[in-house]
Formats: C-alpha cells, sequence, structure tokens
C-alpha cells in the first residue's frame, strides 16, 4: 500500500469517525494556561468552533487512530468485512494535529477513538500515549475526550482517566438481543462492567479529593454513552427506559442517541433509508425532560402511544405528555409550584424561573408571560394568568391541531 | 433644569458610565436631560457645547444602592452597539432607585430590553472565541498568530483575557476595526483599529483543516437550516472552512444516493444466515406491542433465505401460536393447496406474517381470532421490513387486508387494489390479493370455487413474474 500523508489519513480517519454523536467540550473544570506554562483553556461551557451543513456542531478534532478493525459490527462502517479505505495514525501524529489545530483556534481539544487492532489492551495503550504526550510533553490544557475499550486492561483504563476530561464506552444498541445480532463480538455484559468501574474510579478519585487536595483528577467530566437508534426492535418507550436506567446505575453525564444513517459499505441487515432524524430528536427532547424538568422515566414513556410505544413524530414528548393528561392544566403561573409550571408546554426552564421570581412582587398578566417565552400561542391553553382563564380550551377534543406546530417541510428530500 | 452632557472615553467605557450615572443618579437627573456622549463618536448638536458635569469632581458616596445584578447587566449591555445603551440603562437605573423589585421582574418590557441586549452581547463574545481563525506568521523564526475579527458590538477589549488565559504561551495578535490587541507571551498591548489587508491572507494548515471539514460531515443528515442558525452568514468571510458549504450541500444528495444504492447492490453474503438466526431470536423476545403478553410464542417466517418471492399472511392463529410455524392451521392448508395447483414449490418460497403474535379472545376454552389494529401492525411492521431486508425478493405478495396495510402503510381496499402492481421503497414490487381465510369462509360452494380459482390464477401469475 502506497503511504498516505496525513492530509489523507486524516480524511479517511475523520469519516470513519462522523458516525459519534458527541462532541461536547463542557463540564469540565477550568484551566488555563495563564502563568506562561503550556497552551490552552477549558471554560465550564463548551465551545463550538464550526458547524457543518449536517447542522452538528465542530468543537473538536474527531477522530480515529486506526479505522482497521478485528471486529464485525454491522452497523459500523470500520468493521472486519468492510471494503473502505485502511489508514492509521502514530500517535505523534494525532499530537501534532491536535496542537497545530488548537493554536489557529479551530477546536476545543481531541475526542479520541480507535477501530481495535492486534488486541484491546495495544489499542488502548496508544490511546492513552496520545492523551499522555499531550499532557506532559506540550502541557496541552484543552479538553480530551477519549473513548475506552471494554475489555482494555483496568490500568490502562485508569490512565486514560488521569489524562482525559471525559471517557466514554458506548452501550451501541438499545437491546441485548440487538447488539447480539448486529455486533456479535461485544458483549452487553462486559460493556455495563467497564461502564461500572469507570463509575466506580470517577467516585472514588472524587472522594480521594475531598480528603486530599493533591490527589489526582479522574475524567472531571464525567462519563457517557451512545445509542443507536432505529437498528434494532427497540421502541422508544424501550430507549427512554434503558438511558434512565444507564444514567442511574452509572451516574452517566450523557447518553447521546445516533440515528442510524446509512454508511458506505453497508451490511446487508441493515435498513435502507434516510436516518430517522426527528425520532433522533425526540428522543433528546425526552430525555431533557428527564433530566432537568423533573419526569420520571414513566412519565415521559407515558407520552408514547401505548400500543406501539413510540413517540409522536409531529409534536414534542412534553406537549404529547400535557394533551394526554389534560386534567393536571390548566396551572396558575401566579400560583401553582415550580414543578407544575414546567410542565406547560413552551416554558423552558429559564422562562420558569423568571416566572417564579417576578410573581413575588406582582401579578403576572398573559402578556408579561409572553415576553418571558418564545410563543404565548403555545403556552396560552395551558395556563391561567392575571386576566386571562382559557375558557374550556383544555377540555377541548381539537386541542391539538390548535397548538401542534404547522406541519413545515422536516426533511430536505422527503419524498 | 438643563441638558447635561455625559462624556465617556471609548465605546465600551463601563467605569465612565458608571461614575457619570452615579453622579446624575444623585442629583436625580431625569433621564430626558442627559446626553451620552462618546469620545470621537460625538457627531450632535452638543459635540462643542461646554462640558456640564465633567470632569467629575470627587463623587460623594451615592445616596443609593443598585443590586449587583443590575451592575453585571450594565456590564454587559454598555458593550452593545446600540446608540441608545447608556441612556437605557440610566434610564433603568432611575427606575430602579423608586422600586428596586424591577430587577427581578424580567417581564418588564424596559428590562426585557435590557436582557436582550446583554444576550446579544453574550452571544457576540462567545462567537468570537469560536470563529476567530488565527493564522502563523513567519516572524525572525519564531512562531506568532494573526487573526482579523469584526464583532458586532464593542466586544473585542473585553474578550481579551479570554485570549490570554488560553493562547499564554503563544505571541499573537488580534486586528479588528476598532482597536487591535498584541500579546506577547507577557503583557497585553492595546494599538488602534485595523483593516482586513493588515492581516495574512492564508496559512498552509487551512487546507488540512479544511479537508477535516469535509470529511466530518455526513451526507445523510443535511439540515442546513440548523447549521445557519449557530453559524450566521456574517461570520463566514474569516472562516477558510465556510468555502466548501456550497458544494458539501450540492453534493451531498449524490453521495447520499450513492451510499443507498450501495447498500442495496449488496449481496447479503456468507452471513445472511446468521443475521436472519438472529433476526428470528431477537423477534423471540419481541415486546414491540402487548400482543406477546396472551400469546404463547412469536412465530416468525420461514422458507429459503434466496427466495425470490415472499408471501405475508395475517397472523399466526390458534395452530400457528402453539406449534410455532406459520401456514400450517386451516387457512395454511387451503394455500398449500392453492399453491399446488398453481404448480408452486411450497418449499421455495418464504412465508411470513404482518404480525407475528396471536391475537384471539378467549371463549370458553376455545380462543377465537382477534383481528390485529392499525398499532398493532404498524408496531410489527419492523420485522417485515428486517425480513424483507435480508431477502430482497423480487415480488412480495400481501395476503389479505392486514398484510396489504403492513407492506403499504395505509388501509387497502382489496377489491380495488389487486392485481395492481405496487412499487416498494426498496426496490421490489408488490402484489395484494385475498387471504386464504377468506376462501374458507365462504358459504356458497360455486362462489367459493370461482373464488378459489381466483386465487391460484394469481398465484400463477406471481410465479410467472418471478419467472
Amino acid at each position: 500500500m502506497a503511504q498516505l500523508d496525513v492530509r489523507e489519513k486524516l480524511g479517511i480517519l475523520a469519516d470513519a469517525a462522523k458516525y459519534d454523536a458527541s462532541c461536547a467540550s463542557s463540564g469540565t473544570t477550568k484551566r488555563n494556561s495563564a502563568g506562561g506554562k503550556g497552551i490552552g483553556s477549558t471554560e465550564g461551557m463548551g465551545i463550538c468552533h464550526a458547524y457543518a451543513p449536517d447542522g452538528r456542531c465542530i468543537s473538536l478534532l474527531k477522530i480515529l487512530l486506526t479505522n482497521s478493525c478485528i471486529f464485525d459490527c454491522h452497523y459500523c462502517i470500520n468493521r472486519k468485512s468492510s471494503n473502505v479505505r485502511r489508514a492509521r495514525f502514530t500517535a505523534q501524529e494525532v499530537v501534532a494535529l491536535t496542537m497545530s489545530f488548537y493554536k489557529r483556534n479551530y477546536i476545543e481539544g481531541l475526542f479520541l477513538s480507535s477501530g481495535i487492532i492486534r488486541s484491546p489492551d495495544y489499542t488502548m495503550e496508544q490511546i492513552v500515549e496520545v492523551a499522555r504526550s499531550l499532557r506532559e510533553d506540550h502541557q496541552f490544557r484543552g479538553y480530551i475526550h477519549l473513548k475506552t475499550i471494554p475489555d482494555a486492561d483496568l490500568e490502562l483504563v485508569r490512565l486514560a482517566g488521569l489524562h482525559a476530561d471525559r471517557v466514554s464506552i458506548n452501550v451501541e444498541l438499545p437491546t441485548v438481543p440487538g447488539l447480539t445480532r448486529l455486533a456479535p463480538e461485544k458483549s452487553a455484559t462486559r460493556i455495563e462492567g467497564a461502564m461500572r468501574d469507570m463509575k466506580t474510579a470517577i467516585v472514588d478519585t472524587a472522594d480521594a479529593r475531598k480528603r486530599y487536595r493533591s490527589a489526582p483528577r479522574f475524567a472531571p467530566a464525567g462519563q457517557s454513552t451512545q445509542m443507536i437508534v432505529g437498528a434494532d426492535a427497540a421502541t422508544d418507550r424501550d430507549i427512554v427506559t434503558k438511558a434512565a436506567t444507564l444514567y442511574h446505575r452509572f451516574s452517566l453525564r450523557r447518553v447521546y442517541y445516533s440515528a442510524f444513517s446509512p454508511i458506505p459499505e453497508a451490511s446487508a441487515v441493515l435498513p435502507l433509508q434516510r436516518p430517522p432524524l426527528m425520532r433522533e430528536h425526540r428522543l433528546y427532547q425526552s430525555d431533557w425532560l428527564m433530566r432537568f424538568y423533573d419526569y420520571a422515566p414513566g412519565e415521559v414513556a407515558a407520552a408514547a402511544d401505548p400500543a406501539t410505544g413510540m413517540m409522536p413524530l409531529d409534536i414534542d414528548p412534553k406537549l404529547a405528555w400535557a394533551l394526554k393528561f389534560r386534567e393536571r392544566f390548566p396551572v396558575d403561573v401566579n400560583r401553582a409550584p415550580r414543578e407544575d409550571l414546567l410542565r406547560v408546554p413552551g416554558l423552558g426552564v429559564k422562562a420558569v424561573n423568571s416566572i417564579l421570581k417576578a410573581r413575588k412582587w406582582r401579578r403576572l398578566a398573559l402578556d408579561d408571560v409572553g415576553r418571558l417565552t418564545v410563543s404565548v400561542a403555545k403556552v396560552r391553553p395551558f395556563i391561567v394568568a392575571e386576566g386571562w382563564r382559557p375558557v374550556m380550551l383544555t377540555d377541548r377534543a381539537d386541542l391539538k391541531p390548535l397548538v401542534a406546530p404547522k406541519r413545515e417541510q422536516l426533511e430536505l428530500f422527503a419524498a | 433644569m438643563g441638558i447635561r452632557v455625559a462624556r465617556l472615553d471609548a465605546p465600551d467605557d463601563f467605569e465612565g458610565w458608571r461614575d457619570a450615572a452615579r453622579m446624575l443618579a444623585t442629583e436625580r437627573v431625569p433621564p430626558d436631560r442627559v446626553i451620552w456622549q462618546v469620545a470621537g463618536h460625538a457627531a450632535d448638536l452638543f459635540a462643542e457645547a461646554p462640558p456640564s458635569i465633567d470632569p467629575p469632581p470627587p463623587a460623594p458616596p451615592p445616596a443609593f444602592r443598585v443590586p449587583k445584578a443590575f451592575v453585571d447587566l450594565a456590564r454587559d449591555v454598555v458593550l452593545h452597539s446600540d446608540p441608545e445603551r447608556f441612556a437605557r440603562l440610566y434610564a433603568m437605573l432611575v427606575r430602579l432607585i423608586e422600586q428596586p423589585r424591577l430587577i427581578d421582574d424580567r417581564a418588564d418590557p424596559a428590562r426585557r430590553r435590557l436582557d436582550e441586549m446583554a444576550k446579544a452581547v453574550r452571544r457576540d463574545i462567545h462567537k468570537m472565541r469560536a470563529f476567530l481563525r488565527f493564522r502563523e506568521v513567519a516572524d525572525d523564526g519564531e512562531e506568532r498568530f494573526v487573526a482579523w475579527f469584526e464583532p458586532e458590538h464593542h466586544i473585542v477589549r473585553a474578550n481579551a483575557a479570554f485570549f490570554v488565559n488560553r493562547f499564554n504561551t503563544m505571541r499573537w495578535s488580534i486586528l479588528s476595526p476598532e482597536v487591535s490587541l498584541h500579546w506577547d507571551t507577557e503583557t497585553l498591548r492595546e494599538g488602534p483599529g485595523a483593516v482586513k489587508a493588515d492581516a495574512p491572507d492564508g496559512d498552509p494548515i487551512e487546507a488540512v483543516w479544511k479537508t477535516y471539514y469535509a470529511s466530518i460531515f455526513n451526507p445523510a443528515r443535511l439540515k442546513v437550516g440548523a447549521m445557519l442558525r449557530e453559524m450566521p452568514r456574517k461570520y463566514w468571510k474569516n472562516m477558510p472552512e465556510t468555502a466548501l458549504v456550497g458544494e458539501l450541500v450540492a453534493g451531498a444528495r449524490a453521495r447520499e444516493t450513492a451510499m443507498i444504492e450501495t447498500a442495496r447492490a449488496a449481496t447479503p453474503g456468507g452471513n445472511v444466515e446468521g443475521a436472519w438466526k438472529a433476526l428470528r431470536e431477537e423477534a423471540m423476545g419481541c415486546t414491540r406491542c402487548p400482543l406477546y403478553k396472551p400469546a404463547t410464542q412469536t412465530v416468525f417466517g420461514e422458507g429459503p433465505l434466496d427466495a425470490r418471492l415472499m408471501f405475508v399472511g395475517e397472523q399466526p392463529g390458534d395452530q400457528e401460536d402453539l406449534s410455532g410455524r406459520p401456514f400450517v392451521g386451516p387457512a395454511g392448508q387451503v394455500f398449500d393447496r392453492a399453491m399446488g395447483e398453481a404448480g408452486i414449490d411450497r418449499t421455495a418460497v418464504y412465508v411470513t406474517n404482518a404480525v407475528k403474535h396471536f391475537k384471539f379472545e378467549p371463549r370458553g376454552k376455545r380462543r377465537i381470532h382477534a383481528k390485529p389494529d392499525a398499532g398493532e401492525i404498524d408496531a410489527c411492521r419492523w420485522w417485515i421490513e428486517q425480513e424483507r431486508m435480508l431477502l430482497t425478493p423480487k415480488l412480495t405478495v400481501a395476503l389479505g387486508a392486514t398484510a396489504a396495510r403492513s407492506l403499504t402503510g395505509r388501509t387497502v381496499t382489496i377489491s380495488r387494489e389487486r392485481g395492481r402492481p405496487i412499487a416498494l421503497a426498496d426496490g421490489g414490487e408488490g402484489w395484494i390479493t385475498v387471504h386464504p381465510s377468506f376462501l374458507l369462509r365462504l358459504p356458497d360452494k360455486a362462489a367459493a370455487e370461482a373464488e378459489f380459482a381466483r386465487f391460484v390464477e394469481d398465484l400463477r401469475n406471481a410465479a410467472a413474474y418471478i419467472g
């Protein structure tokens, strides 16, 4: 094989990495390079340095170390039986690329993953070496996200956590039979075992830091995971329930949902269709309801269609829930507790906080609420305000068309 | 009371505004009696008027207090490009002295307006951190980086600390129309505004960065609106990668179609049997709809995986539910007989059902067949799609209305659609005919025979079609 130059390798190994949804650079500790040592900084909030035409944020240099792999997972472009061009970066090439992009303010840092070559331990060693060199040889203070390999030695995984801000292991598919079918070499037990070990390591170091300030930090931005949506038989209800379990058991920071999209060299066992992007979007919204709006997993699942277990695609899950549990409305913006206000479709966390503050001093009218939200039309049927009562509105059978968004063209090339 | 003129040193002079506002407010000067001027920007009637309040005498401690939240808000709003910003802030300050609670009232229109201005400023600060691009310049063999940025608001100075903290060991300059910043790894120097031509016009690494930008984009997920919302065009001119957006968007459809076409052309290969077995295994634990609860087991399809003809029935009946195999009950026997008469080898076709669990109503000791509803059919359609994807049959024949709905996703009148070919999304063809159980239910013997012959005729045509 002819030698590939770094730019050609980058083309192949970035292309191979784009099916990982995460590009987050947020949630880590604040660091900077003031004082004349090293380079880089992290704020609490991540920065998206560009957006691709797929609407996704480009925050990190997201690449694979190599796209060669000894596994044969059907959904993966890099599986053993695929005919894609293979390439492999050396650890130093990745380090140099990261530094030259970072210095030009193209990125917040690096998200490094890899196909499995030779053995899980060998692969993990290479990944750790990149992070070590960035941190130790170059005093790099930017963000590092490392994908860890479930079967790798615990000591290697611990090293990864010492250098990285975030570590992740993908559960890949929401159901065990799905994983068995599509990723025959992977095991749900081993993946979850690795996530449990990671959680333990994160909790232990956090404990140690409370007692000794000199104790090292370990993955301060926590761990995350990703599930592929639309490649196995899981319904939205299954996925929401699975995500809730993962958040709960492994204290995950984030669960990412990746709508399965056609890949070059696809395996014959996968859907040949446009990725279900709207479904993915509704799952993210459901996830937000659990994380920021105090919905129990069962409540989110109740917004799904009881027969099919799927979330409605035409309206968001919060509105779907409200239309289903109309007896909980209308909510009086001048009196209702925070948790009830959070249930009102169209009221976000910020708007609810503003309402709670403002109403201490005066009674809020519909116009006031309108100034705090994007669309008062969406909120109106569900609230009582000074001088406003939604007469009979919440009892109307035809409420949905009144509050549901007008059907837009959701997909550019929809048939 | 006469008009008072407050002079500020620079467009982002927060300290100047605060000192003047404090003094004016102490005297309770009404907002409409104050004119705010920025040095060098004062092209108004009073530019030459004698100063009426400055230079400020050592200010007495103000006879009022304002909440810290307001000071933070003002710090942001002062950076806004709106010429009225100083006056708006002062007007709010005067109201706050009378009504301190106003600070908590984000629904107040004037407060709201200030919130929006602060938000625009913070967004501009954030976008500068995100979209500013350094270019390397040769400078005595030492690395030096220069960037050109045109902010919407007066934020460059306010943003300096971020760049100093991040690129502390780099030598860099940020040029902008109003002010320039220069960092030499130890001190920050301010210079006059610059023009774009003062900045370098390229950097060889940009080609590598563009390769990354083009490769990380997934053409199957085109969402141009989402990109534009976060990366408006006004920032594009100084971001090298945006030169690619046009061609990436234009080529996306072709790239996606090519991926789907290659996938379609891919022969299932050696793993099709393994994939089918795994799929069947997965289906055994299906809980996509509630029918799995009373049923004995999932009844999956069966037949050779290279079959070019696939039959889709309604759902397993009592006997299928117990044996776990499709088409073995009374209707299955009618089907077998018709297949024999049409001269089709029953073992060479793949048979499956639209719904894979038996739906019934118990009546005494018997289980009476119940028709699956649209939700159940739709929930189960996933399995049919997977089976069809593995087998890619040339022709799929839907037996009865349930199968027809599963195949087409809509409610179908058999008599109207029978014999009319339907192009399926994956390239195969679909036909619709009656379900064999329909033939069992006809009371009139002559009619039953005629319908049976018609069914056999449909099967014969199907056999002829696949050749």
